[in-house]
């Protein structure tokens, strides 16, 4: 039973990097129809800023967060404008392909020596590990970087709900994702919102990838982001990709579901996630939370 | 008249190459590196073609195309190499019984992997765009799971000992059969209506095309011969691994054939030569290898979307009659 | 006499939005009837639910006395039902001709081994598929264009080829949805006459949606008028012409 429930706890904690990464990719779906395949390696690229910043400048813990968002925000705008952007009105096979190419770039690109190098780094220790034993007939504990997790995405989820639900910005960001010639013909700049919706999912993804080098500690190499990149994907589509709330909801159950299929049999754990996904969109095809789209015959 | 002349021209260009490579080989002007090179084009140009077939032809997004690949690889070596582990008895090796075995090795690979074309299509074909690449791309990691948590086929480890069936000439005349067969099949009305439901789905279900039925065609002969390169693969590696066929196999797949042209066979076919050989060039650069694919990618696709190859088939892969 | 195609009572929504109500129809071979009605009025998914692309809330569709309600599109086509769109669907990428031999597909279909092996069947089939086509666009004006993209017609064109490639189904019933949008009043002629001759050389059904009243008028011999997605008058083009409610609904209020 103590079991059970320790590994429900890690099972959360893997659901919450999985959320944080989820909706960045549920976020640019909803607003632009593509499948931003390099959204792993912009959390790759979060962990590594973490790191650098943990290690070179020595500076606290919420100072590291700040800058791996910045950073991840910028580099997610960056490769919109690029990448993206000119394939807007493109047959969204060539944008898919693009981003699959933007991703392999960013993972090698980052393996050259000269910038992260491919070896394995140790993330340091950024705030000392406590652990508290929540349940003591079954030597239940929690760690106090898990409650900082939980924290962390509970600021970032309630901040992501005010945006979108009470502020401008978000309403238009609503209006594009439904509509972009409209929402053009009402004014709204729809390549500013778009940039900002990559932005605000990139820096998700930034925050995801501290958390992750805070929790697990180790730095394996540019690849990192994969794994981790497709799970969460994966996630997003299960709770109804363009769907925020769905996307954390497929989030923890992704979690949860891997920490316990792993605990069975280690080998089962990656093919876990893809069975599920597998079911799941056969039988609703839209995901759990998501909603048909509709075609004008 | 021309065009009889034109397939003339083919067919002794093809014999030519054929026979310059195999006395080069025999006469060591080619090493054996660089024969296993050809090789891996020739398997790499059936894999890249069939994935057209799927891709570019029918307009369908499918990224787990090395899980075909590995259905085949593992049930041909099945009959050639595991089945003689599993009872201890010797291996037949480069014998008359030999081949045929490896034969009928082949062929089953290429049933194997046409029936999981067949059953994956079936339900996740109904699917559109995004969501059929996903379930694609999970479909092919289920495949590697499993073969990863069984025991009879090495499980993580990997089966090795596997016989040296493949050469240079099963493997040019494979590629070749290949192209003719999937070349044909896209010329003919079934061509036209995978082309139908690529370019227009709804008006090709308007015009009795049973689109969902057509796609699972494609799906499952694409897979039959993806399949069929996996066994020869098999026999040529003569060890395999389920990190063989990762989504890193299929990706390059896809690289192939969208920077040579998804939408022709001279597309498909180009786009595996040149990336099976241009690596060699950069055999120092190696970590640089994947930064250029990939920016290759990208660059094609912001200019030049439809490929190197653009629209245009090679002239005796079109029509001989107008 | 049992009506070529009837429509029994049929309701359809989308979400809360009813797009169809209490909608009966019943067209006898050879007929061309019209229907017309504001934008947004139903006509395109009276047209959707007739060819299985929706599957109706309630109702029946019978064609032939046979069911054909929520069954596949391919299977309705392949009953002898043909439509054409209201924005044009044609394969662009493929040529014109090609874009009519997809209707041989299910009809004059030879194996796939027969294909994969380029045996005689496929060069007889093909060959018998090619002269049908080639025919079909002789008919419709269209052969000088024969290998070009269909995406690089004129739009005239483009709309003929619609029309043709329908036609290469071989139906029994056709649906135009639009057919003369864009066009000016002489091609708006041309269409009519175009109409006329496929009743007569061709026997088939048509059921129309027109917006331009010279073509409604001068072809159809029966008008239904949707409004709301209900119909409000019935009847033959003089008859509909003066009626209040057809009026009221183009114009909006009374005009008395």
């Amino acid at each position: 039973m103590d079991y059970f429930l320790q590994q429900l706890i890690n099972g959360i904690q893997l659901g919450t990097i999985y959320a944080l990464i989820a909706l960045g990719y549920t976020m640019v779906y909803g607003i632009i129809k593509l499948i931003n395949f390099a959204h792993a390696d912009v959390f790759m690229i979060g962990v590594y800023t973490a790191f650098f910043t943990a290690t070179w400048y020595q500076v606290p813990f919420p100072i590291v967060i700040v800058v791996a968002m910045v950073v991840c925000a910028i580099i997610g705008v960056t490769m919109e404008k690029i990448a993206y952007k000119p394939l807007r009105y493109k047959p969204r096979l060539s944008a898919l392909i693009t981003a699959l190419g933007v991703s392999l770039f960013l993972e090698n690109f980052c393996a050259l020596p000269f910038v992260f190098g491919p070896e394995y780094r140790s993330f340091p220790e950024l705030i000392p590990l406590k652990r508290y034993v929540i349940w003591k007939t079954y030597d239940v504990s929690v760690t106090n970087i898990f409650l900082l997790n939980l924290g962390v995405v509970s600021v970032l989820l309630c901040g992501l709900f005010y945006l979108v639900n009470y502020t401008m910005i978000g309403k238009k960001m609503r209006a594009v994702s439904y509509d972009k010639a409209t929402a053009s013909l009402m004014g709204i700049n729809v390549d500013r919102t778009i940039s900002f919706t990559f932005a605000i999912g990139a820096a998700l993804a930034g925050a995801s990838g501290v958390l992750y080098g805070l929790t697990y500690r180790s730095i394996q190499s540019p690849y990192l982001g994969i794994w981790p990149g497709w799970k969460a994907f994966i996630a997003a589509v299960i709770g109804g990709i363009g769907s925020i709330p769905g996307a954390v909801v497929g989030s923890y159950l992704m979690g949860i579901s891997e920490v316990y299929a792993n605990s069975i049999n280690s080998n089962i754990g990656f093919g876990m996630a893809f069975v599920i996904l597998i079911l799941v969109l056969i039988v609703k095809p839209t995901g759990l939370l998501g909603s048909k789209e509709q075609e004008k015959i | 008249m021309r065009s009889l002349l034109k397939r003339h021209l083919v067919i002794t260009a093809l014999l030519l190459l054929y026979i310059v490579i195999s006395l080069s080989y025999r006469f060591e002007l080619l090493n054996t590196y660089v024969m296993q090179l050809i090789m891996f084009a020739g398997i790499n140009v059936v894999m890249t073609v069939s994935l057209g077939m799927i891709n570019g032809f029918t307009g369908q997004f499918s990224i787990g195309h090395a899980g075909f690949m590995a259905a085949g690889a593992y049930s041909s070596i099945f009959l050639t190499t595991v089945i003689f582990q599993l009872t201890g008895t010797a291996l037949p090796g480069k014998t008359l019984w030999g081949y045929l075995l490896f034969f009928l090795a082949l062929g089953i690979g290429g049933l194997v992997a046409a029936v999981t074309g067949f059953l994956i299509g079936l339900p996740t074909l109904r699917l559109k765009g995004d969501y059929l690449a996903i379930v694609t791309m999970a479909f092919g990691e289920v495949i590697r799971t499993i073969i990863r948590v069984s025991e009879p086929l090495g499980g993580p480890r990997g089966v090795g000992g596997i016989p040296e069936y493949t050469n240079f000439t099963i493997v040019f005349l494979f590629a070749l059969a290949s192209i003719w067969l999937m070349r044909n099949f896209l010329l003919s009305t079934y061509g036209r209506a995978s082309r139908a439901v690529r370019d227009n789905e709804i008006a090709a279900e308007m015009m009795g095309v049973d689109t969902t039925r057509q796609k699972v065609l494609v799906f499952t002969i694409s897979a039959f011969f993806a399949g069929c390169a996996g066994a020869i693969y098999a026999h040529l590696l003569q060890y395999i691994h389920p990190d063989n066929f990762t989504f890193m196999k299929s990706l390059e797949y896809l690289i192939y054939l969208y920077i040579g042209g998804a939408s022709t066979i001279s597309g498909a076919i180009t786009g595996a030569v040149i990336f099976t050989f241009i690596p060699e060039l950069f055999r120092r650069f190696q970590a640089w290898r994947m930064v250029i694919y990939s920016l290759t990618l990208v660059l094609v696709m912001l200019l030049r979307p439809d490929g190197i190859l653009g629209n245009r088939e090679f002239r005796f892969l079109q029509r001989s009659q107008k | 006499m049992n009506s070529l195609l009837e429509m029994h009572q049929i309701d359809h929504y989308f979400g809360g939005l009813k797009a169809i109500s209490r909608f009966n129809l019943a067209l006898q071979a050879g007929e061309i009837v019209g229907l017309i009605g504001p934008n947004g009025a139903g006509k395109t998914t009276v047209f959707n639910l007739i060819t299985g692309v929706y599957a109706p809330m309630q109702g029946e569709i019978r064609f032939n006395g046979i069911p054909i309600h929520g069954k596949r599109p391919s299977v309705v086509s392949n009953l002898g039902i043909a439509r054409t769109f209201q924005n044009i669907r044609l394969f662009s990428e493929m040529s014109v001709i090609e874009n009519i031999k997809v209707a041989y597909h299910s009809r004059q279909n030879y194996s796939l081994f027969s294909a994969l092996f380029l045996t005689k069947q496929f060069r007889v089939k093909e060959g018998e598929i090619d002269q049908m086509a080639s025919q079909l666009l002789e008919i419709f004006g269209l052969p000088a264009r024969a290998h070009k993209p269909a995406g690089s017609l004129s739009y005239g064109e483009q709309r003929r080829l619609e029309i043709a490639r329908a036609l290469a189904t071989d139906p029994s019933l056709l649906l135009l949805d639009e057919p003369a949008a864009g066009m000016d009043p002489t091609e708006a002629d041309d269409l009519l006459n175009l109409i006329k001759r496929l009743q007569k050389d061709f026997g088939v059904t048509i059921l129309l949606i027109e917006h331009q009243m010279r073509v409604v008028m001068g072809v159809c011999e029966r008008i239904v008028v949707l409004n709301f997605g209900e119909t409000i008058a019935e009847g033959t083009p003089a008859e509909i012409q003066n009626h209040p409610k057809v009026i009221e609904a183009y114009l909006g209020g009374s005009t008395a």
